[in-house]
């Protein structure tokens, strides 16, 4: 076990993948030389050399588009989206092509490939440095996605990512990058996709996150512990497509309410497919309506401090959302 | 027996062709033609839903295509690109398999409209319906082959109204920033759909914009295919000694509607349309052939015979192919079968 925080785990579990096979490549603008705008690529281009940790010219549909067709090469390409709000340009490549290929070749071509997106806020980025945008992914039948919320999760996940034979779309909330450092498995630790994990137990109600989000509901699941007596069952989702639904229906089946916590905007929101497949699966568990506590009808998140922080999520919000839900 | 000094002047010996590639482009030429034309017929008939053409763009696309090394190199085509991927190893079969949709059809099994095409077996990359999407493919396959040190070419095509897509202009940007062995080829036919090349490119050239991106841009008449071996031949050679790219602008003519939803009548002057036909490939390079005694009465006739029976005998078999069965129709999402 090593100490880490989440972005050194993710540049770990890449320099592994790098080392682990000759086929994988990082790909992204300020990668090579600079190592990243984060640092998560740090120390790989000298490792590793140009080709193989490319500084790309600043084109988001080039990054996305040549990697899939490397892959297509048999590469294992990891295309870095330096802000997930950048993605846009490659939305494209990503929807048009890279879902679908797959599905269209009937089997023939299949893209075993990584875009990593750093995502979220807090960080002052406001509207165009901060984006939450995983449900443009989420919706898009053929993409994986992957929010792990743990250094341990972030370089398992990454490396299960690498390993998988379809695209993932691997969110990195950038607030969690070097929020906290935790004990990672060394050497060959992979997570695999598609398994929630119980964070912490409760029989009161669960709280279903992802991401940034985990941290804050462990610190809210503590409050709620110690002022209000309440056991919060905190259910990390880590992979949100596919979703673990049996992890989903266990814990509703088990506290009987249900909190969905989310950055991105509520409507049409991830947590409106969670609260719908447990309005559908799990209605007889429920002894409230499923909640969903999510971020604000804006367009983005905005620059001043004070804004922002009306903006953001806390621990302190998920605690109020919770104590309504256990009331009812 | 061909006439040296006329055989000589077709050009084709000092690019390496013998008498005898040449007939055998001309034979693929005329191929691409009567399953093009066919599928026209089976669409009037009903049996095809939709038929996207390559008629007009053949010379181009069997002379640019040539060079290519079918067991290693990768095209990612365009829809009309036809007579290219047959080039690439397609049989009439597959293409009529595809167009009629078929569960093994080896394009998409019957997923995806016909003229797009794509197929692993012979290195043809899967092809969608947002145009420029492809070239960003051929691109990422280069890189691939540049990172692994190997001696792969790749060849993407697309028309000229394609050309102004801003995905071709990060493809092209990157190719040229790290010299890709990568063949961009733009087959301008001057029309996309109804709107002519000058309401699509200002500066009326594709091939020029290629100074720009550091490599080189050549025109060529997209007529005769032995300007268009020559052009990609050079190509080929100089993505293969590592230095970069080349984009190839094709000059060519669109002799059918854009497609059988499409009646270009109404926005092309009859005359105009009538005059195309002087610039078909097919019988321009047969008069060539002819004169440079290469090619005979006696050889039209058999390659004609030839061809006929090839695809009569490629439509019984592709219409008894199976229909795709629908319960598969969720297959193929994932690598993984089993999806919760």
């Amino acid at each position: 076990m090593t100490e880490l925080n989440i972005l050194e785990a993710i540049r770990i579990a890449m320099d592994e993948e790098l080392e682990r096979d000759p086929n994988v490549m990082l790909l992204g603008e300020d990668v090579g030389r600079k190592g990243g705008v984060f640092g998560a690529t740090e120390g790989l281009f000298a490792k590793y050399g140009g080709k193989r940790v490319l500084d790309t010219p600043l084109t988001e549909a080039m990054i996305a588009g040549a990697a899939a067709g490397a892959a297509i090469y048999g590469l294992r390409p990891i295309a870095e989206m330096q802000f997930a709000d950048f993605s846009y340009p490659a939305f494209n490549q990503i929807v048009s092509e890279i879902s679908r290929m797959r599905y269209r070749s009937n089997g023939t071509f299949g893209l075993p490939m990584v875009i990593r997106m750093p995502y979220g806020g807090g960080v002052h980025g406001a509207l165009y440095h901060s984006q939450s945008n995983e449900t443009y992914f989420t919706s898009t039948v053929g993409l994986k996605v992957v929010a792990p919320g743990t250094p341990a999760d972030a370089k398992g996940l990454l490396k299960a990512a690498v390993r998988d034979p379809d695209p993932v779309m691997f969110f990195e909330h950038k607030k969690t990058y070097r929020l906290f450092k935790a004990d990672v498995p060394d050497g060959d630790h992979v997570v695999p996709i598609g398994l929630a994990d119980v964070a912490r137990s409760g029989k009161h109600l669960s709280i279903f996150c992802y991401g940034y989000m985990r941290f804050c509901a462990l610190e809210a699941a503590e409050t709620l512990a110690r002022e209000d007596g309440l056991e919060a069952e905190v259910v990390d989702l880590r992979t949100l497509r596919p979703l673990d639904t049996a992890a989903v229906l266990a814990s509703v089946a088990h506290t009987g309410r249900a909190l969905v916590v989310h950055e991105a905007n509520r409507f049409g929101g991830f947590g409106a497919e969670v609260a719908a497949f447990i309005g559908e699966a799990g209605f007889e568990s429920l002894d409230a309506p499923v909640t969903r506590l999510a971020g604000p009808e804006v367009p983005g998140v905005p620059f001043h401090h004070s804004l922002e922080d009306w903006f953001m999520l806390n621990p302190a919000k998920i605690v109020e959302a919770a104590r309504a839900l256990a009331a009812y | 027996m061909a006439n040296t000094k006329q055989a000589e002047a077709l050009g084709h010996r000092k690019l390496g062709l013998g008498d005898d590639d040449v007939l055998a482009m001309y034979r693929q030429m005329l191929l691409a033609r009567a399953v093009d034309e066919r599928m026209w017929l089976m669409q009037r008939a009903g049996k095809i839903a939709f038929v996207i053409s390559g008629q007009g763009h053949e010379g181009a696309q069997v002379g640019i295509t040539w060079p290519m090394r079918r067991d290693q190199d990768w095209l990612a085509p365009f829809y009309r690109s036809i007579a290219s991927v047959m080039t690439f190893g397609m049989t009439a079969e597959d293409i009529v398999s595809a167009h009629l949709a078929k569960g093994d059809d080896v394009s998409s099994g019957g997923r995806q409209m016909p003229g797009h095409y794509g197929a692993k077996r012979y290195n043809i990359v899967s092809l969608s319906s947002p145009v420029g999407t492809q070239v960003l493919h051929a691109v990422g396959l280069a890189m691939g082959a540049w990172v692994r040190g190997d001696d792969m070419v790749a060849m993407t095509s697309f028309g000229e109204g394609t050309s102004n897509q801003g995905e071709i202009h990060e493809a092209m940007n990157f190719a040229g920033v790290h010299k890709l062995p990568v063949i961009f080829v733009c087959e301008n036919n001057g029309y996309a759909i109804s709107v002519p090349l000058a309401q699509q490119v200002g500066g009326l050239s594709v091939a020029i914009r290629a100074q720009g991106y550091g490599f080189p841009g050549v025109t060529v008449d997209g007529t005769d295919p032995i300007a268009c071996y020559a052009a990609a031949k050079e190509a080929h050679e100089r993505a293969r000694r590592g230095e970069g790219p080349t984009l190839i602008e094709a000059k060519v003519v669109r002799l059918t509607s854009h497609s059988s939803d499409d009646d270009q009548r109404r926005y092309r002057d009859p005359a105009e349309v009538e005059a195309l036909k002087e610039h078909d490939p097919i019988p321009l390079f047969a008069n060539r052939l002819r004169g440079a005694g290469i090619l005979t009465d006696a050889i039209e006739e058999l390659l004609r015979t030839e061809i006929k029976a090839e695809i009569n005998e490629a439509s019984v078999r592709g219409e008894a192919r199976p229909d795709p069965d629908v319960s598969t129709a969720e297959r193929y999402v994932y690598a993984d079968e089993v999806w919760p």
